[in-house]
């Protein structure tokens, strides 16, 4: 009988535990935007929220395909090297054949160059680390390569309609900043709730168990480096459009950016644990942190600062999480 | 290879070696007792093995005195003087090294730097390898061992690696060498050397303490020989006064101590459901058997005697490289998990942490893992659906602690196991392939494993069952294979004894 006891007991214990460790992060989050509503007179106002959001825009993209690889156990350090080429590519296709052809055009060379990068990391079965540092070194040389280094800009005459995605949408949001929620939500569903994202948190989880128990691990991680080649071409249009041109040096640096934003919010480092909310609010607190210095007139090279032992802080927590659990 | 039979008295004269105690030492892990009030001395310069069956405890009293575990209970004394040993340091600053089944070399650094790790002679932290490369010549001279210091460690062939190992050890001025089947990885040639060492070593005075399950190979070697059973310490006796067969004898005589179930007879009329066909890989050889519905086939062996690799090549998780398997005539593509899962074959793997089971998703999920696609509607889990057949399968398994919700690494052992079987049984699988089913389970979860077990071959289902213990394969299958380095060199019906299914698994 006192088998029964104590296995009953113990979920339950470890249960409430982990709701403060689930949800910590939120607190934090609202405790910083509490912070600066009553600091300042400028954050809690619709103006201030849009541009938060369209602030959030590219890192959230990128954290939330930064998610589904990080939760499958791999990452991808590519991503905005591949969101470089497919805006350049964009672009190009846009001065030849118009703005709706040029944003579908990105999205299929970053999907394409995604896959690209899912077989060779598969294929080679190099560490992901690795694998996509040197792949995003190639997509640079070819952003590099097909634009002569220079900036590419489309024709004068489209560069309205090539901005849209600056254009305010619903409820005063940019329309990047709507794409960025919705593929948040899409991406979320797709993680929480289907049988693929099912197998994602498996083979990250364990990947051994996972393949025996008949999922096919490669093909898992291929998909979900095609769907980061997706959202950085996305995010690759935004930037682009916002500039209203593209080059071979843009978002230089974004994807550790996305990374942290996605190990700040909860997600594990070492797979198949974590959730979309999580990059979500990771985002929004390292938006809302930019922001906040903005308002407060506060020295802005702090904020690199504060942003690097906040990332200590949730890999220490995380770390210590998992030491908790194996032993 | 002639044997050498040394003079004992002399050697322990020249010896610097301590006499070891061991009193009372106690090992457990969670419900399981893996070592219980082991008495043992070991004298100066002696070559002493360590035998006993799988799980008998042979290792985790080789680790205990080299530091690796800490025992629970009972001392250590070296020379009357008690010592405490819970690190490997505490038993490197007694003399004591423990060469362990996987060598710890670092595979970047040479030779030289590797048998001197950590302990470089230096002047102010200035490395001077000048007086290492003085000091391992001394010891390749002693030794008789042929390395270049200069070689990378990574690049040797594991019998010099292990070399290495010994010589690390002698660096250290180890008086006793513990070493964990330090054969095992050898070919003939190597094993032949390292015994001539050993001998060479306790003629200088170092103490050996050896585990080791090759009969023949202790025998000729150690001058006493001690059986660990089921975590006891049934003996120990000089060597000479054993044969092969007395220490099988030996090492199994136990009485059953768990109640296995009724296992029914398999109907004449019964049809072959699995047929096996020269399957061979990297680390089975010609495997050829044929499973009928409601049969139970056992598979014994030693650890690493191709057993669950059997299990893995038919299943299409390790890779084949000739033989088939055929599920009720049809013959399975080669090295396909899925192909295999579609036929009706599910495999409880051997290790859950491994294997098995995701330990950082809830319980449910884990459940209802390999069977997702049966249960979604474009894409989507229908998580009602899932909710109620796992709920079901999980009352059927008698799965119990499991919360909503909780995570499947949170569970107990004997749980996991049940999850981990009521995964496969979501579909009602034509062939089980069961490897080490009941392993650090409690007795009653292990009761209830046997119970399923049973059941799903009286409805029908073809089982294999893989098993250290001997008594669990042989009480649930109506027939036993017995596997020894890669091949079946056995086969026997229920009635088989222990002895008879030993034996072979032990001796050529």
């Amino acid at each position: 009988m006192t088998t029964v006891t104590v296995a009953v007991s113990k979920p339950a214990q470890k249960k409430f535990k982990l709701n403060v460790r689930d949800f910590g992060i939120v607190f934090g989050l609202i405790a910083i935007m509490l912070l600066l509503t009553l600091n300042t007179g400028t954050f809690l106002t619709g103006r201030n929220f849009i541009n938060l959001f369209d602030q959030a825009a590219i890192v959230g993209l990128l954290a939330a395909a930064a998610t589904l690889c990080i939760v499958s156990g791999v990452f991808d350090l590519s991503s905005t090297a591949n969101l470089a080429v497919s805006a350049i590519a964009g672009v190009m296709i846009t001065q030849h054949l118009g703005v709706i052809a040029g944003f579908v055009g990105a999205l299929v060379v970053g999907g394409a160059l995604g896959t690209v990068t899912g077989l060779i990391v598969v294929g080679t079965k190099v560490n992901s680390f690795i694998g996509t540092l040197a792949v995003s070194i190639i997509y640079r040389g070819l952003a590099i390569v097909i634009t002569g280094g220079a900036i590419v800009a489309p024709l004068p005459e489209q560069l309205a309609s090539f901005q849209t995605w600056t254009w305010p949408s619903l409820f005063g949001l940019t329309a990047g900043s709507v794409l960025m929620v919705a593929m948040t939500i899409v991406l979320g569903i797709v993680l929480w709730r289907t049988t693929f994202g099912r197998r994602i948190y498996a083979v990250g989880g364990n990947k051994e168990a996972a393949r025996l128990s008949g999922i096919r691990t490669g093909s898992i991680h291929v998909a979900v480096f095609a769907i980061s080649g997706l959202c950085s071409a996305m995010a690759g249009m935004i930037l682009a459009s916002r500039a209203g041109s593209a080059q071979p040096a843009m978002a230089l640096g974004v994807e550790l950016t996305a990374i942290a934003a996605v190990v700040i919010g909860g997600t594990s480092i070492l797979g198949g644990h974590g959730a979309m909310w999580r990059a979500f609010v990771g985002v929004m607190i390292l938006t809302v942190i930019g922001n906040g210095f903005n308002l407060l007139h506060w020295d802005t090279t702090y904020q690199q600062v504060v942003t690097g032992v906040l990332i200590l802080l949730a890999v220490a927590a995380d770390g210590l999480f998992f030491r908790k659990r194996a032993g | 290879m002639a044997i050498q039979q040394l003079d004992t008295p002399e050697r322990v004269n020249r010896s610097s070696a301590p006499e070891i105690t061991l009193s009372g030492i106690g090992k457990r892990y969670g419900a399981s007792t893996v070592l219980r009030d082991i008495t043992l001395s070991v004298a100066p310069g002696e070559i002493h093995g360590i035998m006993g069956e799988n799980g008998a405890g042979k290792s985790t009293l080789l680790k205990i005195l080299g530091g690796a575990i800490g025992a629970d209970s009972g001392v250590v004394k070296l020379d009357d003087r008690e010592v405490k040993i819970t690190e490997p340091r505490d038993a490197i600053a007694q003399g004591i090294s423990l060469i362990s089944q996987e060598l710890a070399l670092i595979p970047g650094l040479s030779v030289l730097e590797n048998v001197f790790l950590g302990r470089w002679a230096n002047t102010g932290s200035l490395l001077r390898s000048g007086r290492d490369a003085d000091h391992l010549e001394r010891l390749l001279a002693q030794t008789g061992f042929e390395l270049d210091p200069r070689a990378m460690a990574g690049d040797l062939p594991i019998g010099q690696q292990q070399q290495v190992e010994i010589l690390k050890a002698l660096a250290r001025g180890a008086k006793v060498l513990c070493m964990d089947e330090p054969t095992a990885v050898l070919n003939e040639a190597e094993k032949a050397k390292l015994l001539k060492v050993i001998r060479s070593l306790a003629r200088l005075g170092t103490t050996v303490i050896l585990v080791s399950h090759y009969l023949e190979e202790v025998l000729g070697l150690v001058d006493r020989v001690t059986i660990l059973r089921d975590g006891q310490h049934i003996t120990t006796e000089a060597a000479s006064r054993h044969t092969p067969e007395s220490l099988v004898g030996l090492m199994v005589g136990r009485e059953v101590d768990f109640l296995l179930p009724e296992v029914p007879p398999v109907p004449s009329e019964a049809k072959t459901v699995v047929q096996v066909a020269g399957l061979s890989s990297s680390r089975v050889k010609d495997v050829s058997f044929t499973v009928r519905q409601g049969e139970i086939l056992g598979i014994a062996g030693l650890v690493g005697s191709g057993r669950s690799e059997t299990l893995l090549a038919m299943f299409g998780a390790d890779r084949t490289t000739s033989g088939y398997v055929r599920i009720n005539g049809r013959r399975l593509r080669a090295n396909s998990i899925r192909e295999a899962i579609k036929a009706g074959m599910a495999l409880v793997p051997e290790s859950r942490k491994e294997q098995g089971l995701v330990m950082s998703r809830p319980v449910d999920e884990n459940i209802a893992l390999s069977t997702l696609s049966g249960r979604s509607l474009g894409g989507f889990v229908r998580v009602a659906r899932e909710k109620a057949a796992v709920s079901e399968i999980s009352h059927s398994v008698d799965l119990r602690g499991a919360r909503r919700g909780s995570l499947i690494g949170d569970l107990s052992g004997g749980n996991q196991q049940k999850a981990l079987f009521a995964k496969w049984l979501l579909n009602p699988p034509a062939v089980l392939l069961v490897d080490e089913p009941t392993r650090g389970v409690d007795i009653a979860a292990k009761a209830r494993i046997h119970g399923m077990i049973a059941d799903l071959a009286a409805k029908g289902t073809a089982v294999v069952v893989v098993s250290s213990e001997l008594e669990e394969v042989i009480g649930l299958s109506h027939r036993i294979h017995v596997m020894r380095q890669g091949r079946i060199v056995a086969e026997f019906d229920r009635n088989a004894s222990r002895d008879e299914v030993m034996t072979s698994a032990f001796l050529k």
